[in-house]
């Protein structure tokens, strides 16, 4: 058993070296999918829907991606994986690249070997407790229970938060947010920690999500964004520019609404735009895609903006607001490098 | 006249690899071996040469870093500025100790289930072999899951034990079952407790010495000494008089309720619990079977033999019976106790920190080194695995039939 295992690693440290040689943006194209990373099921970060389709903040990155390199929104080929999962499933080829909330770190970008493209969500690790429980901050909660999903930042920023305010808890891993979910709702442990946008989504799906509160503190910092192995610069571009396209989309105010009438029409005043929907200049055969990438990617998607509206927004049971996550221009972090 | 000549002595020749007799089989071993050689030389190289184009290398530097991360169960000190290494020793430590324990319950529930199963009562038998098709026929994973999930739903929260008209209370106002786990009082050894402890390991000692000096008397003269109440007489009498000669010293620790959790005593944590009820239950039922197996591979005759000379049916069991079956019962035996090792593995399904949730879970996640992880893992299943093996090797032989 230990040695299947041992070969299987093997061999797949042999097949990612097949798959690293050739291209991930020709191999994507002669696959006819995009095989994307997600997460094992986050409400409005990345779930199948009611009719097991999937649907998701970090979902539409994927789909946006897919609809640039594919013209097919629907080419994609969602792989679930865990905290534990998900940075050999990229590493070995297995998927192309890895949106599920995942924050780019030093020690992932330089040690293990990945790039992250961008940001998609500025967040930090929040604690979520029963009201019942009569707890209005962090340091109150000495010798408490807390379940913590196992294989992410969230455990070691933790362990600093208790150490460094001198407090003890008692932590209980668990591998998915189903399970934390579970044990949080049972009372296994007293307190549920993860990024605040995951305990907001997880919230969410609680019987009565009035009952429990996030806590004020805010105890790190977890840039969450997509990426893609090292070593396939071509392959990054693309992931990063059609993230890019998304948020400069909205900064440049064009929708899914009305990226076909602006691509129909280029309007000679608004060159940005034109650029960006390919009806001026060559973006797109520079990055080996067609002149329409961006346009389909937006068409398909919307832009960043009612990305976030549709899948996390206020309006949404989830009920994010836009925070750090607004665009600068509107005091917020949400930036893309121009379109020139 | 014939002239004898010794047959013709033929040199060695190349062609004699393949079609002499004496040859063939070594080197078609030899070729095999070559080909093994050869292609797990290409695949070691294989994964240097693909770890070498991404920057990657193998060392084992990391586990001097600090782990990060905090343990909920640990037998040694630990904390999150601890080593990596000393993170895998608590891994290995909790492996180690619900293996343990799994073992001895596994062999008692097997042991009773399996004689049980042969009982000449039809409830009682039915009932035996309900639990071992039972048991045996779903997976463990799922048997740790459905334990664990029970526990947790069904046990009160620690909050449940809060107030004027608690919904929980403790049991004896010593012993508080939680969802969590369940908390016991914790011994607080006093000045002279050493006095007592070591009373207490004479008694031991004494107990095993009477009986012995019983079972000798009675094959020596026929006289048969009382064992019952002596013995328990000697066990704790002593112990007794000396905890109250020596002013009571040792003293309990009891769990108490404070902030969000019982706090002193003993924890067994629900996990452990969980595991270890899972582990214990699921290969109990593979061994019923053994022990059934072996009780039915001792000859009828034996059982009727020891009948005839007048023994009741639990001293035929003891006394004739089991000791032949052991010789069956061992062998398949030992690959249970390697299954419970090894199935322990599944502790992360539950939250309990074992080798494979520390140094092949959280370890290798922050750390990224996959196969350095893997290699350690399997270095050490495979000692502790081998070390099991020896040991029972070691019993077996002293029970396996002796020819002479």
């Amino acid at each position: 058993m230990k040695k299947s295992v041992l070969l299987g690693a093997l061999t797949i440290a042999g097949l990612s070296a097949g798959a690293a040689a050739a291209s991930t943006l020709e191999d994507v194209k002669a696959r006819g999918t995009l095989n994307c990373g997600v997460v094992t099921g986050l409400v409005g970060f990345g779930a199948p829907d009611a009719n097991g389709e999937w649907v998701g903040f970090d979902v539409s990155v994927c789909r946006a991606v897919a609809a640039a390199v594919l013209g097919d929104a629907n080419a994609v080929e969602f792989v679930p994986t865990t905290g534990k999962t998900r940075f050999t499933a990229l590493a070995s080829g297995e998927i192309d690249m890895l949106a599920r909330n995942t924050t780019w770190t030093f020690s992932r970008d330089v040690d293990l070997k990945f790039t992250f493209v961008g940001v998609n969500y500025y967040d930090g690790q929040g604690f979520l407790v029963p009201k019942a429980l009569g707890v209005s901050s962090a340091k109150e909660l000495d010798g408490a229970t807390v379940c913590i999903q196992t294989g992410t930042t969230t455990e070691l920023n933790l362990a600093d938060f208790f150490r460094s305010n001198n407090i003890s808890y008692e932590p209980v891993p668990v591998e998915t947010n189903a399970e934390g979910q579970q044990q949080y709702l049972a009372g296994a442990c007293d307190v549920y920690t993860t990024d605040a946008s995951g305990l907001a989504a997880t919230r969410a799906a609680f019987e009565n999500p009035s009952d429990h509160v996030l806590l004020p503190e805010i105890i790190s910092k977890e840039p969450l964004g997509p990426l893609v192995r090292h070593g396939d610069d071509e392959w990054s571009d693309v992931v990063r520019w059609t993230l890019n396209a998304l948020i400069t989309a909205e900064e440049l105010g064009v929708t899914s609404a009305n990226v076909a009438s602006l691509a129909a029409e280029p309007n000679p005043e608004t060159p940005e735009i034109n650029r960006l929907l390919g009806t001026e200049g060559n973006l797109g055969e520079m990055l080996g895609l067609d002149a329409d990438w961006a346009q389909r990617a937006i068409a398909s998607q919307g832009n960043y903006g009612e990305i976030f509206a549709k899948n996390i927004g206020e309006e949404t049971p989830i009920g994010l607001a836009r925070g750090l996550n607004a665009q600068w221009t509107n005091g917020g972090l949400i930036y893309s490098p121009p379109f020139r | 006249m014939t002239v004898m000549t010794d047959p013709p002595r033929g040199s060695f020749r190349l062609s004699m690899l393949i079609n002499d007799t004496r040859y063939r089989s070594m080197t078609f071993q030899a070729i095999a071996l070559l080909m093994l050689i050869i292609a797990i030389a290409y695949l070691a190289n294989n994964l240097l040469t693909n770890l070498a184009a991404q920057g990657l290398n193998i060392a084992y530097d990391f586990l001097g870093d600090p782990a990060g991360y905090d343990i909920n169960q640990r037998l040694v000190e630990y904390n999150s500025q601890s080593s990596h290494a000393r993170a895998s020793l608590v891994g290995i430590l909790n492996t180690l100790l619900v293996a343990f324990l799994a073992c001895i319950t596994a062999t008692f529930f097997g042991v009773i289930a399996g004689v049980l199963r042969l009982s000449n009562n039809w409830l009682v038998a039915r009932l035996m072999s309900f639990y071992v098709e039972i048991f045996r026929n779903i997976p463990v994973l799922i048997w740790i899951i459905i334990i664990f999930t029970i526990m947790t739903a069904v046990m009160p929260a620690p909050r449940a034990f809060r107030g004027d008209e608690p919904d929980a209370t403790m049991l004896l106002g010593a012993f508080a079952f939680t969802n969590r786990g369940v908390y016991i009082p914790a011994p607080i050894w006093g000045p002279g407790s050493i006095v007592v402890v070591l009373t207490f390991l004479a008694s031991v000692v004494g107990v095993i010495a009477y009986r012995r000096y019983a079972t000798n008397l009675l094959y020596a003269t026929g006289k048969l000494l009382p064992t019952g109440w002596p013995s328990l007489a000697i066990f704790f009498l002593p112990t007794i008089l000396m905890f109250f000669i020596m002013g009571r010293p040792i003293s309990l620790d009891y769990p108490e309720l404070g902030g969000f959790n019982f706090r002193g005593g003993i924890q067994i944590g629900a996990p452990l619990i969980a595991l270890w009820f899972a582990l214990s239950i699921y290969t109990g039922a593979f061994i019923a079977e053994n022990v059934r197996a072996g009780i039915q591979a001792v000859s009828k005759g034996q059982t009727e033999a020891a009948s005839a000379l007048g023994l009741r049916p639990n001293r035929v069991m003891n006394l004739v019976v089991l000791p032949q079956a052991l010789r069956v019962i061992i062998p398949p035996l030992i690959s249970q106790y390697l299954n419970i090792t090894k199935n322990s593995s599944l502790a992360i399904a539950v939250g309990y920190a074992d080798i494979t949730a520390t140094l092949g879970g959280i370890t290798l996640n922050q750390t990224g080194r996959a196969i350095e992880c893997v290699l350690l893992l399997m270095l050490f299943y495979l000692t502790i695995s081998l070390s099991i093996s020896a040991v029972m090797n070691v019993y077996n032989k002293s029970v396996a039939l002796k020819e002479r």
